[in-house]
C-alpha cells in the first residue's frame, strides 16, 4: 500500500507542468498576420531589385545596351496569362474549402500547381532560346536574376500548394475551421502574381 | 496605499517559485521567450567582448603613426570585423534579445506570437557568428570596411568578402524574423483591457524599430544578393569597368544601414524610457510624445539614407533634400531628449548603476547627435567627409548611446531575470569607468577629424600622435571598465541577495510576477490597477481601497483605469459610454 501513496506536492507540479506545455499552444491564430508581415518585407526585397534596375536604366545612355536582342513577346505573354489567371483558380479552393469542399478544393489546387508549373517550364524554355547570358551586359545580367529570383518564388509556391495537397490526403485536417495551410499558399501565390506583374512590365513592356 | 502596492495586490504573484529552469535549455532550441532572450544577451555581449579586443587591436595600431603593430592588410580586416560584428552581432541583436525578454511580460502575455519562428530567429547568429569570425582563420578575412562598397569589395578577396555578404544576409534574415514577432505579438496579444497607450514605452519603441526593420533590411539583402552576383558570378551590377553604377549599390545600402541607425538607436530609447520614471518616482513626461516622436523617427528614417553620399556625385537637389529631412529628425528625437529631462527634473532620484547609466546615456547622445546634425548640413560634411569626426559622431551615438542603454537595461532589468541584485558599488565603478574611457577615447577624435586625419588607413601624420595616444589610452580603459561588470554580473547571478519581486517598485507588469518569472510568466491574467507610469500619484484618501483580484471573470470589471468599478473612470477608455464624456 505504500507504494501508491501519491505525494500530492508532485502532482500539483505535474500537473502544473502539463498545463504550462498546452498553454502554448493556446493562444489565437496569428499566423496570416505573420506571413502578410513576411510577405511585405518579400516585398521590399523585390522593391529593392526594381529599383535598382530602374537606377541602372537611367544612368546608362541607352537601355537595352547596344547590341541586346530584342525580347520575344509572345511565350511571356501567354506565361504571364497563365500566371495570372492561376490566382483566380487558387481562389476557388480557397472558396471551396470554406464550404468544406475539400475533394473541390483539391482539384482547384491541383490546376493550380500544373498552371504553376507550365509557367516554369516556360520560363526555362525561354531562357534556353535566349541569345544572351548572365554576364552578356547589365540587361542580361538583371534580366536573369531578377526573373530567375521570381521564378525562385513560384518554385516555393508550387512547393507550399503540393505540401498543402499531400496533407488534404488525411481527411480532416483541412476544414472550413481550420485551413490555415490553403489560405497561406493562396496569399503567397497571389503574391507572386502580383510581383510577376510588375516584373513584366519593368522588363518586357517598358 | 501606493501605487506600485495597488498595482502589486491587484496582480498577487504566485509563492512557490516554479520559473527556474535547467541549465541545459540555455543552450537548446528552446521556445520560451524568456529563454531566448538570455540567449540573445548573453550571446551577443560575448561578441561585444570580441569585437571590442578588435577596436582594441586597431587602436593599438593607431597609436603610432606607423606600421609597427599589424599590416595595413590585417589593420583593413581588423577595423571590418569591428564594426561587421558592433553593428550586427551586438548591438542590433541585444536590442532583439530585450525585446524578446520583456514585450510579453510588459503586455502580460504567456509567450512570444511565434514561439518557433523566435527560436529559429536567434540560432541564426550564433552560426553567422562563427562564420564570421572562421573568415580569420581562413586567411582571407573581409576588410573592405563594414559598407563593403564596390568596387572596392569586388577586388580585396573573393573568399572573404562573400563569407561577410552570407553571415549578415543570415543575421538580416534573423533580424527580419525577430520583427515580425515582434510587431504581432505587441499587436494582437495584450492583455484584454491593456489600450495602445497603457502600453509601456519600450512596446512603442520596438514597434517602431520592427517596422523599420521590416521595410529596410529587405533591401540590403537585395544589395548584397546582386553584390554575391558580381562577386561570383560575373554579372557587374556594381562594377564599372561592365558599365554597372557603384552609386546604386550605395543608394541600396543605405537605403538599409542608415534606417539601421535607428533600429540600433531606438530600443534602447525604449529601455531609457522604462529606466528614468522608475528611478526618478515620477510618471513619464510627455508619454504620447514620446510614443509618437519613435514612430516619427522610424518614418524620417527611411528617407534620409543619402545623407552618407554627400560626397558621391549626388545630384544637388538631392543633396539639399536629404539635408533638411536628416535635419527634421533632430526635432522628434529632441522631444525625446527634452521629455526625459523633464522626468527626471525634480524627481525623488535614485542613483543606482541603472539611474546613472541612463542619465549617461542622455548626456553623451546628446553630444553625439549634435554632432549628427553638424554632419547633415552639407558644407560641413564635405569637409569632414571620411575623417575622424565621423568616427567620433558615431562612437558618441553608438557606444555613449546604445551600449550605455544596454548596460542601463541590464542593470535594471538584471533582477528580474536572475532573481538577484547586482553588486551596486562595482555597478558605480564600471560606470565611472565607462564614462571616463569612451570620453577619453572618442572626445578627441572630433579635434583629430576636424585636423583632417582620416578614417580607416593604419598610417598618419605624426602631428596627430599625441590625440591619438590619448584616444588609445582610452580604449584601454574601456576594455578594463568591462571586467567589474563582467565579474559582478557573474557573482551576482550565483551568490548575489535575493532581489523579490518588485525591487525597484514599479508598475510595469513585468515586475508583477516571480523573479525569475514563472515558465509562463503569469499565473492569472494580469490587470491593470494603475498606468505604467502612475509614480508618486496620490490615491491616498481612502487606505482600505478594495482592489478586485485579478481572479474576475471580465477584465473591465477587475482594477485598471478603464474599469466600471472605479468611480471616476478615465474618460479616455471607461467602459462605460456615460463616462467616456
Amino acid at each position: 500500500m505504500q507504494s501508491q501513496t501519491i505525494d500530492p506536492a508532485k502532482t500539483a507540479l505535474n500537473y502544473h507542468h502539463t498545463e504550462a506545455e498546452a498553454h502554448h499552444e493556446e493562444h489565437p491564430d496569428h499566423r496570416i498576420t505573420g506571413l502578410i508581415m513576411f510577405l511585405v518585407a518579400e516585398g521590399m526585397i523585390f522593391f529593392g531589385m526594381f529599383g535598382a534596375y530602374l537606377a541602372f536604366r537611367s544612368v546608362l545612355p541607352s537601355w537595352p545596351p547596344e547590341g541586346t536582342p530584342e525580347l520575344e513577346l509572345l511565350l511571356p505573354g501567354v506565361n504571364t496569362i497563365i500566371l495570372i489567371s492561376s490566382s483566380f483558380v487558387i481562389h476557388n479552393a480557397d472558396t471551396a474549402i470554406k464550404k468544406n469542399d475539400v475533394p473541390r478544393m483539391r482539384t482547384w489546387l491541383a490546376i493550380t500547381a500544373a498552371m504553376g508549373a507550365i509557367f516554369l517550364a516556360g520560363q526555362l524554355y525561354e531562357y534556353s532560346n535566349l541569345e544572351f547570358g548572365l554576364t552578356t551586359n547589365l540587361f542580361a545580367s538583371a534580366f536573369y536574376v531578377l526573373t530567375g529570383f521570381h521564378g525562385l518564388h513560384v518554385f516555393i509556391g508550387l512547393v507550399a500548394i503540393l505540401a498543402v495537397l499531400w496533407r488534404s490526403r488525411v481527411s480532416g485536417h483541412y476544414s472550413n475551421e481550420k485551413h490555415f495551410g490553403v489560405e497561406a499558399a493562396e496569399i503567397y501565390w497571389h503574391f507572386v502574381d502580383v510581383v510577376w506583374i510588375v516584373l513584366f512590365g519593368l522588363l518586357y513592356i517598358l | 496605499m501606493t501605487q506600485a502596492q495597488l498595482q502589486e495586490s491587484a496582480n498577487p504573484a504566485q509563492s512557490e517559485e516554479h520559473g527556474v529552469r535547467k541549465w541545459r535549455d540555455y543552450f537548446s532550441f528552446n521556445t520560451d521567450h524568456k529563454v531566448i532572450g538570455i540567449q540573445y544577451l548573453v550571446t551577443t555581449f560575448i561578441f561585444y567582448c570580441i569585437g571590442g579586443v578588435l577596436a582594441d587591436l586597431v587602436r593599438t595600431e593607431l597609436r603610432t603613426p606607423e606600421t609597427d603593430f599589424v599590416s595595413p592588410e590585417v589593420y583593413n580586416s581588423l577595423f571590418t570585423l569591428h564594426a561587421t560584428i558592433m553593428i550586427f552581432l551586438w548591438i542590433v541583436p541585444a536590442g532583439a534579445g530585450f525585446a524578446n525578454y520583456l514585450i510579453p511580460l510588459m503586455i502580460g502575455a504567456k509567450d512570444m506570437a511565434f514561439p518557433r519562428l523566435n527560436a529559429v530567429a536567434f540560432w541564426m547568429i550564433p552560426p553567422a557568428g562563427l562564420l564570421l569570425i572562421s573568415s580569420l582563420l581562413v586567411g582571407d578575412a573581409p576588410d573592405a570596411g563594414w559598407t563593403s562598397y564596390p568596387p572596392l569589395s569586388l577586388v580585396t578577396g573573393q573568399v572573404g568578402e562573400a563569407i561577410w555578404i552570407m553571415s549578415v544576409l543570415l543575421l538580416g534574415t534573423s533580424s527580419i524574423l525577430g520583427a515580425i514577432n515582434f510587431l504581432v505579438t505587441i499587436w494582437k496579444m495584450r492583455i484584454p483591457g491593456m489600450t495602445v497607450y497603457q502600453m509601456p514605452l519600450f512596446c512603442w519603441a520596438m514597434i517602431a524599430t520592427s517596422a523599420i526593420t521590416l521595410l529596410s533590411t529587405p533591401v540590403l539583402a537585395g544589395a548584397l544578393v546582386l553584390l554575391g552576383f558580381d562577386l561570383l558570378a560575373g554579372t557587374t551590377f556594381f562594377n564599372p569597368t561592365g558599365g554597372g553604377d557603384p552609386i546604386v549599390y550605395q543608394h541600396m545600402f543605405w537605403f538599409y544601414s542608415h534606417p539601421a541607425v535607428y533600429i540600433m538607436i531606438l530600443p534602447f530609447f525604449g529601455l531609457i524610457s522604462e529606466i528614468l520614471p522608475v528611478h526618478a518616482r515620477k510618471p513619464v513626461f510627455g508619454y504620447q510624445a514620446i510614443a509618437y516622436s519613435s514612430l516619427a523617427i522610424s518614418f524620417l528614417g527611411l528617407i534620409v539614407w543619402a545623407h552618407h553620399m554627400f560626397t558621391s556625385g549626388i545630384p544637388g537637389w538631392l543633396r539639399m533634400f536629404f539635408m533638411i529631412t536628416t535635419m527634421i529628425i533632430a526635432v522628434p528625437t529632441g522631444i525625446k531628449v527634452f521629455s526625459w529631462v523633464a522626468t527626471v527634473w525634480g524627481g525623488k532620484l535614485r542613483l543606482n548603476s541603472a539611474m546613472l547609466f541612463a542619465m549617461g546615456f542622455v548626456g553623451t547622445f546628446v553630444i553625439g547627435g549634435i554632432s549628427g546634425v553638424m554632419l547633415a548640413a552639407v558644407p560641413f560634411d564635405i569637409h569632414v567627409h571620411d575623417t575622424y569626426f565621423v568616427v567620433a559622431h558615431l562612437h558618441y551615438v553608438l557606444f555613449g548611446g546604445s551600449v550605455l542603454g544596454i548596460f542601463a537595461g541590464y542593470y535594471h532589468w538584471f533582477p528580474k531575470i536572475t532573481g538577484r541584485m547586482l553588486n551596486e558599488f562595482w555597478g558605480k565603478v564600471h560606470f565611472a569607468l565607462t564614462i571616463v574611457g569612451l570620453n577619453l577615447t572618442f572626445l578627441p577624435m572630433h579635434k583629430l577629424g576636424m585636423m583632417g586625419m582620416n578614417r580607416r588607413i593604419a598610417v598618419y601624420d605624426p602631428k596627430f600622435e599625441t590625440i591619438n595616444f590619448i584616444c588609445t589610452m582610452g580604449s584601454y580603459l574601456l576594455a578594463v571598465s568591462t571586467f567589474p561588470f563582467i565579474i559582478n554580473a557573474i557573482w551576482s547571478w550565483m551568490y548575489g541577495s535575493k532581489a523579490g519581486n518588485n525591487p525597484w517598485q514599479a508598475l510595469t507588469l513585468e515586475w508583477m510576477t516571480t523573479s525569475p518569472p514563472a515558465i509562463e510568466n503569469f499565473d492569472k491574467l494580469p490587470v491593470l490597477a494603475t498606468g505604467p507610469y502612475d509614480y508618486g500619484m496620490s490615491n491616498a484618501d481612502d487606505e482600505e481601497v478594495e482592489v478586485p483580484l485579478s481572479d474576475e471573470r471580465e477584465p473591465a470589471l477587475a482594477a485598471g483605469p478603464n474599469s466600471a468599478l472605479r468611480a471616476d473612470p478615465d474618460p479616455k477608455f471607461a467602459a462605460n459610454p456615460e463616462d467616456r464624456k
